[in-house]
């Protein structure tokens, strides 16, 4: 009984197999979304990205070019294990290819790795850490749509030059907070700031105040907050609760999605200032990409890691007609070669350590009484080219990047 | 660690402890007087919040309404799923009551973070509450302030109903020997269940206490479970003083933590 069961999935593994040889392993491009689908990052990625992944496999068309593509998802539940269980059966036993988003640098690094074991393709949206195109990058990985070096530089420049020259940081407890913080106190320094105190708080926390209070007694000018999603909210919320705007201080949201601002209002929110690759209400083209998200995102409009989400798998449906295959590493290298050029980020091209080079904004909220329409949050304040958004390719220790 | 700033710390302790004292007594007297795992607690406490943002939302009514409304609704929908569902488990194992009460919380978890997302709704102060005072060694929100105030009061009226009057002695004794209480006359289960659904209600009060100063979030319980039920059993099984003693005692040791070793500060 065993042994036919043995010889039966021999069988299999053989037919499988066969379809190798023309190019596109077992005839489907298989997509996988993993990320926070339950969380406190659910929002600001979650379902939302898997719809930004079929809609650009349906704007593509791929089904018209004779590209058969599935999308499927699953939910890491922000813990690096059950992340790494999943991309293992991902990729060993279900034939997925490419796997894309996966917010929390942790189980992103951790994916980052199993996908260059495996020889497969990875396309970070969410994740943050710019250790991902540096100390471990990848042949294997693009990074596509921002990082803690880009948000540092963006926000962090402009904060220190308006005369925020004293920091306080209240960092979530993981290598993404590490990394932000890192980055953003390199900054500040850089430019002749200095760094009071920092404090660090476990991921998903309810209660602030503690912190809050630490921050208050700094009397430091400026409170960094290297947190994302459900942490980022509670923080500021609580933080004017607590009257540390109307102290004097001010609060830097270092990483802030479109969701958190709609999360907490614009009364609460506005005046924040941060970097972000995109925004919906750029021009007519995210416009038009925004109104059919939303209508199939329960409203919610997209931010800039759906983008990342969308663009991504559109260059990568790109990379893999051209190479006519689907393998990882071959066609990362493809994704590297061709020119970037999509609706939503425009054109653009990846760099040899797989970091996508694109223009940032500083965005500002807007007050209540500034906001025309149903998500019109944000004011551009700059846009900072795409040469100067990331950092510079010799900077990053990057292996895979010959040093001159 | 300057000595204002401890101060600072002790206080922000005893108003996370409001918190965990309010949720740990309705845990408290459900399991004292039923019996009942209730592990849909936090789902509860949830709703409260979830009920005083549709009052606002859509019917217009503020958050001194919500106090009174929440817990009722609520309360209402626990008494439901007592009639329904919990009832027939009384004479099983514990271990049934947890089973279903579990699934049951992941279950209204899951179909309001269905219908609106994971990151939370905005819901303010009200007006009369906003600001705050400067103490000195710290800033304090009115707001908390009156958390602190209103747990108290209600924690301590709920001690006083349940030890010191007729009606508690009712139902300890119920709890004691529901055969011999009925046969005074004293209809059981239906005080059963209306201790069921206050229990349940004062889960939503403390929903609507926390809905201004957390996001109004369908996670928001799941967080809080795990804390509370700690305190619940290192103040001891159903012992009603046992849990508001533990709750502040715990927000305190969270407070200092959360100083000494911020990292260490979560469950």
């Amino acid at each position: 009984m065993l042994i036919a069961r043995v010889l039966t999935l021999a069988l299999i593994a053989l037919l499988a197999a066969g379809p190798a040889s023309a190019q596109i392993s077992d005839g489907i491009i298989k997509i996988g979304v993993l990320n926070d689908q339950s969380g406190l990052y659910a929002d600001l990625a979650g379902q939302g990205s898997v719809v930004a992944a079929r809609m650009a496999v349906e704007d593509y068309g791929a089904a018209a070019k004779g590209l058969k593509v599935e999308v499927v998802f699953a939910d890491h539940q922000n813990k690096a294990d059950v992340g790494s269980q999943i991309a293992r059966q991902w990729y060993d036993a279900e034939k997925v290819d490419l796997i894309l988003d996966v917010p929390n640098s942790g189980v992103a690094l951790a994916v980052n790795q199993i996908t260059r074991d495996k020889g497969k393709a990875f396309i970070v949206s969410s994740a943050a850490s710019s250790d991902l195109t540096g100390k471990a990058c990848s042949p294997n990985t693009v990074h596509w749509t921002y990082d803690t070096w880009a948000l540092a530089n963006g926000t962090g420049n402009a904060v220190v030059k308006t005369g925020g020259d004293s920091w306080f940081f209240i960092t979530a407890d993981y290598a993404f907070g590490h990394a932000l913080e890192r980055d953003v106190e390199a900054v500040v320094l850089k430019n002749g700031g200095k760094v009071l105190g920092k404090v660090r708080h476990p991921l998903n926390t309810q209660d602030f105040s503690s912190f809050l209070l630490q921050a208050q007694a700094s009397k430091a000018k400026v409170i960094g907050l290297a947190n994302a999603g459900g942490d980022t909210t509670n923080a500021i919320k609580q933080g004017s609760e607590f009257g540390i705007v109307k102290g004097g201080q001010t609060f830097a949201g270092l990483l802030v999605f479109l969701t958190d601002v709609h999360a907490l209002g614009l009364d609460k929110a506005q005046g924040l200032t941060f970097t972000e690759t995109f925004y919906w209400d750029l021009n007519d083209k995210t416009r038009a990409f925004a109104k059919r998200f939303a209508e199939r995102n329960r409203g919610i409009h997209p931010t800039m890691i759906h983008a990342g989400a969308y663009a991504g798998t559109l260059h990568y449906l790109k990379a893999v007609e051209a190479l006519k295959g689907d393998d990882g590493t071959k066609v990362i290298a493809k994704m590297k070669e061709l020119a970037t050029d999509d609706p939503l980020f425009g054109k653009g091209t990846i760099r040899a350590d797989g970091r996508k080079i694109h223009p940032a904004y500083l965005v500002e909220v807007k007050k209540p009484a500034e906001s025309k329409y149903p998500w019109d949050y944000y004011k551009i304040r700059a846009t900072i080219p795409a040469e100067q958004a990331f950092r510079p390719l010799d900077q990053g220790d990057c292996p895979l990047v010959v040093k001159k | 660690m300057p000595t204002q700033a401890l101060f600072g710390q002790l206080l922000i302790g005893l108003i996370n402890g409001a918190f965990y004292a309010l949720l740990s007594l309705g845990l408290s007297v459900i399991f004292g007087l039923l019996n009942i795992i209730n592990f849909a607690h936090g789902a509860q406490y949830m709703m409260g919040a979830f009920v005083a943002y549709f009052c606002l939302q859509w019917v217009g009514l503020g958050y001194w309404w919500s106090l009174l409304i929440a817990p009722v609704v609520v309360g209402l929908a626990g008494i439901l799923l007592e009639r329904t569902m919990l009832k027939p488990l009384y004479h099983l194992d514990h271990l049934y009551g947890l089973l279903l009460t579990f699934g049951v919380a992941l279950i209204i978890q899951g179909v309001f973070r269905n219908a609106y997302g994971s990151s939370g709704l905005p819901y303010g102060i009200p007006a009369q509450l906003s600001g705050g005072h400067n103490l000195g060694f710290m800033f304090l929100p009115n707001y908390r302030a009156w958390v602190v105030v209103f747990s108290l009061v209600v924690c301590l009226a709920t001690w006083y109903v349940i030890e010191r009057t007729k009606l508690g002695s009712y139902l300890r004794a119920a709890t004691e020997n529901p055969a011999l209480v009925q046969a005074f006359g004293i209809n059981v289960p239906r005080m059963i269940t209306l201790t069921y659904g206050f229990g349940v209600g004062l889960a939503a009060l403390a929903g609507v206490l926390a809905a201004p100063i957390y996001q109004v979030n369908p996670l928001m319980g799941a967080d809080l479970i795990i804390v509370v039920f700690a305190v619940v059993v290192i103040g001891g099984l159903g012992s009603i003083m046992g849990s508001i003693v533990t709750g502040f005692t715990l927000g305190v040791v969270e407070g200092f933590t959360k100083v000494f070793y911020p990292e260490a500060s979560s469950s």
